[in-house]
């Protein structure tokens, strides 16, 4: 193709109508992979150090202060140091596994980055771009399902490195996941039940018509908040990794580069999980209080500030990320099972059932989706938040697997207990 | 919970997670907006030391620039570590010197008994403790090293000014 057949195919379309040429789109998808790819190992790096000041100032700490201004080019010195480091392979690894594993824990978190608009579309000369890598009208069940995959990459590295603690810290993480993602998928469909679609786009535009889903959906808010912890393998959640006790867990025997992709995995998640949260609950890169930005005509400007909007959100929840893990311990397993399972799961059933019964009934009183339906909504998430909190508050969450034995139980247990072929003489 | 393990009963307010999980993230916050830092930042400030500090020791020289010792022999002997190697020399008109004067400061163990016991106040401990070296052989202080250390000598305890005022 000639240039200035490309440069005419470039300019006939109208700037604020999706473009009609398959070139400028496939130039523009280009674009926006690298742009969005770069900024986020970029912001990637830059977390790693806001991780490690905020941590230090929570601690009273200076944090990381040698290498350039307040320590700005710490991830820097600390990406040379990854990459000139030695790769160790422990003798007794699979090696085809352990080598793929950390690019399998980083790939998932990328891809999920792909489908979140992150800003108002922009008008160019060859139509009207979509500010989102790949505007999937599925979005949603592309993010349950890549999600989902994020799981084997620390799997495999627990069971590739032949070890037994990572093998420990890959078998929690999976126990984990799989437990957390339930409540994660339930807790959006109040989301999907509002939005009536499930294109992120649309759940964005929703959001912006009425009230934000944080105030409208809280507790799905809050059951997802915890989820994301959980799916990221944060603090509380970090049981995968738990330092303490199993020595990193899956990427104790992973070295240089390898190791440094397994952190860049869970900040990137940390990125998405922030974004999706945002774009959910948060109304994505829409600014509260206007349908300015929200409506044609589009203009770089309207980008440029929704793209802040969005940023900003996206910020606030990797900082309150961060402000989590240096304030909460780490969960004990049976209480993390017991929070997923016997906490999480049913209440976002329930809430299920009672969001799409109010929404029955505001369709039947003829109540329109609009300020007045969001506020009936708040209401109701206050009442049940309220009633949530009085029954999690009587000290249920950390209470042990099962409640203590009663005295008649506790005959029967032991008289079983003197039958058994393993019963000793003292009874002990 | 395991058969016939004591569980006290506790008040809710005692045991409730969210109540607690509230709580510290108040707390951290608090110290994330106001940190009380009291970290020293080593290399560009430095924390005064006492005027007792005992470190690597500094012969003091006489207004001739010459090492103060008179090889009496009496640091070598008092020294517990016996760190001190000395080998007294005498010139033509009969004053004696240190030949060879050689502190090996791995060994020291910083008492300071050798500043006590000197009759010529010529060897004493310093008030300084930056004392990294490349090599093992590089703390081993001869006579030229010690005294050209310039650093402040230590204030020996006095019984008559036991505070030091």
């Amino acid at each position: 193709m000639s240039w200035s057949l490309a440069f005419a195919l470039l300019q006939v379309a109208d700037p604020q109508l999706p473009p009609v040429s398959t070139s400028v789109f496939v130039i523009a998808t280009v674009i926006k992979m690298i742009v969005v790819f770069t900024v986020l190992m970029v912001g990637v790096a830059l977390l790693t150090l806001a991780e490690r000041k905020i941590s230090a100032w929570i601690q009273d700490r200076h944090g990381p202060n040698r290498v350039g201004w307040h320590g700005l080019l710490q991830p820097a010195a600390d990406g040379v140091k990854n990459i000139m480091k030695e790769e160790t392979y422990p003798d007794a690894a699979y090696l085809p596994l352990f080598v793929i594993a950390p690019a399998l824990a980083f790939i998932p978190a990328m891809l999920t980055f792909a489908v979140i608009p992150f800003a108002s579309p922009l008008p160019t000369g060859g139509g009207l771009i979509e500010m989102v890598v790949a505007p999937l009208p599925i979005g949603f069940l592309y993010i349950l399902a890549i999600a989902s995959l994020g799981v084997y990459g620390i799997v495999l590295a627990g069971w590739a490195s032949n070890n037994k603690y990572s093998l420990l810290g890959g078998l929690r993480s999976s126990a984990q996941m799989v437990s957390y993602e339930i409540a994660m998928g339930l807790s959006t469909i109040a989301v999907l039940l509002l939005a009536g679609n499930v294109a992120l786009n649309d759940i964005i535009w929703q959001q912006a018509t009425t009230v934000w889903n944080f105030f409208g959906l809280a507790i799905a808010f809050v059951i997802f908040l915890i989820a994301a912890f959980a799916e990221t393998n944060r603090l509380p959640f970090d049981l995968p990794e738990a330092e303490s006790e199993l020595i990193a867990g899956y990427h104790t025997e992973y070295s240089a580069m390898k190791f440094s992709l397994f952190f860049i995995a869970e900040y990137s998640n940390m990125v998405t999980a922030s974004a999706l949260l945002v774009t959910l609950f948060f109304g994505g890169w829409d600014i509260p209080f206007t349908l300015w930005d929200n409506q044609a005509p589009w203009s770089v400007v309207k980008t440029i500030v929704t793209g802040l909007a969005f940023a900003a959100k996206v910020l606030f929840f990797l900082f309150f990320y961060m402000w989590i893990r240096w304030t909460l311990p780490r969960f004990r397993y049976d209480q993390l099972m017991s929070l997923g399972w016997r906490i999480l799961l049913p209440v976002s059933l329930v809430y299920i059932v009672v969001i799409a019964g109010t929404l029955l009934i505001l369709d039947l009183l003829g109540v329109r989706p609009g300020a007045l339906h969001g506020v009936i909504l708040g209401v109701v998430n206050i009442v049940l938040a309220g009633v949530l909190f009085l029954v999690l508050d009587s000290g249920r969450i950390i209470s042990p697997a099962s409640r203590r034995l009663r005295a008649d139980q506790l005959r029967r247990l032991r008289a079983m207990r003197s039958r058994s072929p393993l019963a000793t003489p003292g009874g002990d | 919970m395991a058969i016939g393990v004591k569980v006290v009963a506790r008040p809710i307010e005692q045991v409730s997670y969210m109540r607690a999980t509230l709580k510290g993230m108040a707390l951290t916050f608090k110290h994330l907006v106001n940190p009380h830092k009291v970290t020293t930042q080593y290399p560009e400030e430095k924390e005064p030391i006492s005027r007792r500090w005992r470190g690597t020791h500094r012969m003091l020289t006489d207004e001739t620039g010459k090492a103060k010792c008179v090889a009496c022999g009496l640091c070598p002997q008092i020294c517990p570590a016996n760190c001190i190697k000395l080998v007294p020399g005498e010139d033509e008109e009969g004053n004696r010197y240190p030949l060879v004067y050689e502190i090996d400061e791995f060994r020291c163990i910083f008492c300071g008994y050798c500043q006590e016991v000197c009759p010529e106040e010529a060897i004493h401990v310093g008030r300084h403790y930056e004392n990294a070296e490349y090599s093992r052989a590089g703390f081993v202080y001869d006579l030229e090293r010690l005294t050209a250390q310039t650093h402040p000598v230590c204030e020996m305890w006095d019984p008559d000014d036991p505070k030091g005022e």
